[in-house]
């Protein structure tokens, strides 16, 4: 990843109150084109409340977020349903609709926004793209009801990535999972942020995602984003909560790992 | 469009060549696949060196057609070709939708499970009848077990609470018969008797059954969807793991607050009723509230009042335990607590107007007219 990649959603002083309670007071982050950021705090710091406004779900109180330039809180309905084109989200519990089949759930933002392709092209590529996403062939006519955690995990990011994005946000891919389906999701994410050139905006608790496939991370905390960096950059800091979370038993643990499997492959 | 994926047929050394240009992606395809079927000749070979942009359906039409054609490609940049790898990867063999059945043993297939459905519940409701018998003899013997704080705030929820609904729509259906009645009435020159038709329906009947029909949509649905939701959450299981009967803590208080509530709440209707229709007989038939009382006192025997009371507790019980059966016959996802909501209204109300219309013979049989 490179520091020097146009920007692709740039969020600037951004608040978010519900009622009394303060989620976000000021809110500063980048993300630039290629990368993959993962975003960490404790719960309750507001980690989806920032991602569910970026995605326009919930405007904030103030601030200024704009995405490939093209601004979400200000500025016309037209230019944001055309950015709406351009990301693809990924909910927590994969949030597919449940009257229809695996397949027909990624045809749903083909059909909404590229009327004109044909029955057969779109089941070719509802077909290809639910294969892409890691399910067995036999999950395309398949019920939400029918799948396990894991597949409707995949089935999330299948319908995520149909229309082609550029960018692509993640809340949370691997809570719930079996350690062997999470890192299996970890590596997806990676090849394919890598194969298509998404910019990820990851959403995560998981340690191990955030040294497996993080190019940059940002911790939210005290209601901003207290520090941005690679992971050796935000170990350099000595805020006590980016401190506990990475040298806690978890993190170092985390961390083994990853110099087990660099002792490995070299 | 500027830019739009397109292609044009030439010549060169190696033979007839198909040059495609503009953005192969999603936004900019237009008819551009149709026209690409459409395409009679075959080239050998596919230049790509016009492209601009491709994304992952550009890559696989280009990739399909190659291979239809059995075209080279040439002049691919290397996303394009990382691309194609990609979807040559990921093609398999995916159906869109289930195999849709055969339409004869389909129909067949659904009567059975309807069948098969309607008897489960009706051996799962006389089970759940069972067991709360069971519970309520268990409550007999140790009474200090019944939590009337529970039953006291079912009491708020299923009787309190609901006063205000009933009593306008039971103001409103006495004002509507004696209206209707009147108007029919008039044509014999009898309206004078729109006092009984008022005074008798909603005493025996209508007070009671529409009574019914409420509590059914507001209590029975909700007993159904809050239990239901408690079983989702595996609260049911938790209170089972420390030894807490969920019949005795849930299903027992929402059925004495039912049952009890029931004819109080009928008797009321009944009431509001005859205020509405005494009101309509007042302004509109001109007979003064005395003499509609009066005329009431006359007409409805006392058994007409014991008609309405004793069917209230039963409907009563019916409701609540239709709830909290289906509401105990959630399983699985969120989707089932609203099936299951909608079923225990529907049976509720089923299984009310059923028992009234035995009531009704029953209660005529034994010289109650």
């Amino acid at each position: 990843m490179d520091l020097n990649n146009p920007i692709a959603i740039s969020v600037r002083g951004v608040c978010n109150r519900f009622g009394d309670q303060t989620i976000h007071d000021g809110v500063d982050l980048d993300v630039r084109s290629g990368e993959i950021l993962g975003v960490v705090g404790g719960s309750g710091t507001g980690k989806s409340v920032l991602m569910r406004s970026i995605i326009g779900l919930k405007p904030p109180e103030e601030g200024e977020i704009s995405i490939f330039g093209e601004s979400m809180t200000r500025g016309d309905e037209a230019a944001q349903l055309d950015l709406r084109r351009r990301w693809g989200v990924m909910f927590q519990g994969g949030a597919l609709f449940s009257t229809l089949t695996v397949a027909e759930n990624v045809q749903v933002p083909l059909r909404e926004f590229y009327p004109q392709l044909g029955k057969k092209l779109l089941d070719e590529i509802a077909a290809y793209k639910v294969v892409m996403a890691g399910l067995p062939p036999n999950a395309g006519p398949k019920y939400p009801s029918e799948l396990s955690g894991g597949m409707k995990k995949r089935a999330g990011l299948a319908r995520a990535l149909a229309l082609d994005p550029a960018l692509l946000f993640l809340d949370e891919p691997t809570a719930g999972l079996d350690p062997i389906a999470a890192a299996a999701f970890d590596e997806l994410t990676l090849s394919l942020s890598k194969t298509l050139g998404l910019t990820v905006f990851l959403i995560t608790h998981d340690l191990d995602t955030l040294y497996a496939i993080c190019d940059r991370v940002a911790v939210l905390a005290d209601q901003k984003v207290i520090a941005v960096g690679t992971i050796p950059e935000l170990l350099a800091t000595d805020h006590p909560w980016i401190q506990e979370y990475f040298n806690g038993p978890r993190g170092r643990a985390a961390m083994a790992a990853v110099d087990r499997e660099g002792a490995k492959g070299a | 469009m500027e830019g739009m994926a397109d292609f044009s047929e030439g010549e060169s050394e190696q033979g007839s060549v198909l040059r495609l240009h503009g953005r192969l992606t999603l936004a900019g395809l237009g008819d551009f696949p149709q026209r690409l079927d459409a395409l009679a000749a075959k080239p050998l070979v596919l230049d790509l060196s016009g492209v601009d942009r491709i994304d992952t359906v550009g890559a696989w039409l280009i990739q399909q057609f190659a291979e239809r054609s059995g075209a080279r490609i040439e002049g691919a940049r290397e996303d394009a070709l990382r691309l194609m790898s990609l979807v040559r990867r990921s093609e398999a063999d995916v159906r869109v939708r289930p195999e849709p059945p055969n339409p004869v043993v389909r129909i067949v297939t659904e009567i059975g499970d309807a069948t098969m459905v309607a008897f489960k519940t009706m051996l799962g409701l006389i089970a759940f009848f069972g067991a709360i018998l069971v519970s309520s003899w268990a409550l007999v013997r140790h009474p200090g077990r019944l939590r009337m704080n529970a039953i006291v705030h079912r009491f708020e929820l299923v009787g309190v609470k609901a006063l205000g609904i009933i009593g306008l729509m039971s103001f409103l259906i006495g004002i509507v018969i004696a209206q209707q009645g009147a108007v029919q009435l008039e044509q014999f020159g009898a309206e004078v008797l729109t006092v009984n038709l008022i005074g008798r329906l909603t005493t025996r009947e209508l007070g009671v059954l529409m009574t019914a029909i409420m509590v059914a949509g507001r209590s029975g649905s909700a007993f159904a969807a809050q239990i239901g939701t408690m079983k989702l959450t595996e609260e049911i299981d938790a209170m089972r793991t420390i030894g807490v009967s969920p019949i005795e803590a849930l299903v027992i208080p929402r059925m004495l607050a039912a049952i009890i509530m029931m004819p109080l709440l009928g008797f009321y209707a009944t009431i509001v009723s005859i205020i509405g229709g005494g009101l309509f007989c007042w302004i509109s038939l001109e007979i003064p509230p005395v003499t509609f009382v009066q005329r009431l006192q006359e007409v409805i025997p006392l058994t007409d009042l014991w008609v309405g009371v004793l069917k209230a507790p039963v409907f009563g019980a019916i409701i609540a335990m239709t709830g909290c059966f289906q509401g105990m016959q959630v399983s699985g996802n969120a989707e089932e607590v609203g099936l299951k909501t909608t079923a225990a209204v529907v049976q509720a109300i089923f299984l009310v107007i059923v028992l009234d219309a035995f009531f009704a013979v029953f209660f005529s049989q034994i010289g109650w007219i």
